[in-house]
């Protein structure tokens, strides 16, 4: 595209124009992303919820720098995205930590990467962040030694310790039980406000989307496009039980299923 | 009352041992083909007394150390080469996974011609021995390192020698120790062989004594050798690649 004609939005972290990705599978060439045009403000919790195969998790792989569009274009500020970087750090579907490393050591990773910092402003930053996910006393632990709710706090605190300007989360609490769900959505929201970071949520879960999210972005699969978009105005913190939460998780839902049923109807 | 785990193959091989040497004492057997256990004990006794089991162990050792580190070292960043680098794995990879299954010792006549009856010749039979099964190892354990941890170490900012030093290669560590121990097995039998088969002149090894005792009819110094190869080879797993692994496993919860 027309690079004179790519217009940022001043108070956007991450502008998408027109991004579309394709990919060559055993049946033919796949379009995962078609035409996706988004803006993620500064400081604004961007949630991605759709049925799998709707190219949510590629959205965030493309944000996140680790694979490229075919067509479009992502920035992060004014400079284009094409290859992973620290400003924007990824907490994945499964923690991801290093099982060589202890906890402070896991965390301290990102921080040795920062050149600029000490080794104890790094110590310090990392300790920070570890009491924030509430696991100050578990420093010396090896990951498998922690539960899995805790070791996705720990990788919450791995991604959130070198400051990134956008933080990207990949379902990162589907593979938990619900309690700790819940404990992590009241972490979650806890640092956001605190630290108001911006971030960009992907998940199957509606009803998370809408707890968590200032907005949330409804996207439909075969191609990946954005249905609709909800503006979110609970106050925080939001418990995921509360009812007039429920029923707005129930209109975007409903949202969901007509277009998705509409696209069934094409098909046939 | 339960038995201590220890009492068992205590008496097996008490029962086994005495029977031996009553076997061997009444007759039954020549012992100049079979000697009875106090006869290879006291071989053991005057080969130690005297130091030639010592200064023989000693040189075997320093080949099997030297060539097996050789070897390794050379072995893991080729094994690391082949992973990163499509045709490389395509040639040297293919050729180290053939060369592999070569038994080392058929290393020996081309070693022989070479370097002539020397330290050399033997030192590179080892690194023979050793390096294929380690560039195979590494090969494979890089290959099968985790895409998740290089996914979140590369949104870290990782990237080149931080990547490999910091993650690939410690994710791959466990696959890389086994085929270092494999590595070693092979070493330590094709030097073994060597050893046996040729007179080097630069040092008497294990083999060599073992080889002597042979010319010279000395059956109790042929199967003391024999134990003292096994002992070695129980040692080396005992105080070096077991504790490794054993640590290993329990720090990252295997």
């Amino acid at each position: 595209m027309n690079p004179a004609s790519f217009k940022t939005h001043p108070s956007a972290a991450l502008t998408l124009r027109n991004v579309t990705k394709r990919f060559n599978g055993a049946a033919g060439c796949v379009t995962a992303l078609d035409d996706i045009t988004l803006d993620v403000k500064e400081g604004e919790f961007l949630v991605l919820v759709g049925p799998s195969g709707c190219g949510k998790s590629t959205l965030l792989s493309l944000l996140a720098g680790l694979d490229q569009v075919d067509e479009g274009a992502i920035r992060l500020g004014e400079e284009p995205v094409r290859s992973p970087g620290r400003d924007r750090l990824v907490m994945f579907q499964q923690d991801a930590l290093f099982p060589w490393l202890n906890t402070l050591e896991n965390v301290m990773f990102g921080l040795r990467l920062k050149p600029d910092l000490t080794e104890a402003e790094r110590l310090e930053s990392a300790r920070y962040y570890l009491s924030l996910v509430g696991l100050a006393d578990k420093e010396k632990a090896r990951p498998h030694e922690l539960s899995g709710g805790m070791r996705q706090r720990v990788a919450l605190a791995r991604s959130l310790a070198p400051n990134p300007r956008v933080l990207l989360m990949d379902e990162p609490f589907s593979a938990l039980d619900a309690l700790t769900r819940d404990q992590l959505y009241r972490d979650i929201q806890d640092i956001f406000t605190k630290r108001k970071k911006t971030i960009v949520l992907v998940t199957h879960n509606i009803r998370e989307a809408v707890c968590l999210g200032d907005r949330v972005v409804l996207l439909s699969p075969n191609p990946g496009r954005v249905r609709q978009i909800f503006d979110i105005n609970l106050p925080r913190p939001r418990r995921i039980n509360d009812p007039e939460l429920a029923s707005l998780a129930a209109e975007v839902t409903d949202a969901l299923s007509s277009h998705l049923s509409r696209s069934q109807e094409g098909l046939a | 009352m339960k038995l201590p785990r220890f009492v068992i193959p205590t008496l097996v091989a008490v029962t086994f041992l005495g029977g031996w040497e009553w076997f061997v004492r009444v007759g039954h057997v020549n012992d100049v083909l079979v000697p009875a256990p106090s006869q290879i004990l006291h071989w053991f006794w005057d080969s130690l007394l005297n130091g030639e089991l010592l200064s023989a162990t000693w040189v075997t050792m320093r080949r099997l150390i030297i060539g097996f580190a050789i070897g390794a070292a050379l072995g893991v960043p080729l094994g690391a080469l082949c992973a990163r680098v499509r045709w490389i794995r395509d040639t040297l990879g293919v050729l180290a996974l053939g060369l592999q299954t070569l038994p080392s010792v058929c290393w020996v006549p081309l070693a022989l011609l070479w370097f002539g009856q020397e330290e050399s010749a033997l030192l590179f039979v080892v690194v023979m021995g050793t390096i294929w099964a380690v560039v195979i190892a590494v090969q494979e354990s890089v290959l099968n390192v985790q895409p998740l941890y290089l996914r979140a170490a590369m949104t870290m900012g990782s990237k080149g020698w931080h990547l490999w030093l910091r993650v690939i290669l410690p994710a791959a560590l466990p696959g890389v120790l086994s085929g270092m121990k494999q590595g070693w097995a092979f070493a330590w039998r094709s030097l073994m062989a060597a050893e046996i088969f040729v007179v080097i002149l630069t040092g008497f090894g294990l083999g060599s004594l073992l080889h002597a005792g042979r010319e010279l009819l000395r059956m109790d110094q042929v199967m003391g050798v024999m134990t003292v190869v096994v002992l070695v080879g129980l040692l080396a797993d005992l105080i070096f690649f077991s504790p490794l692994e054993r640590w290993l496993r329990r720090s990252r919860g295997l």
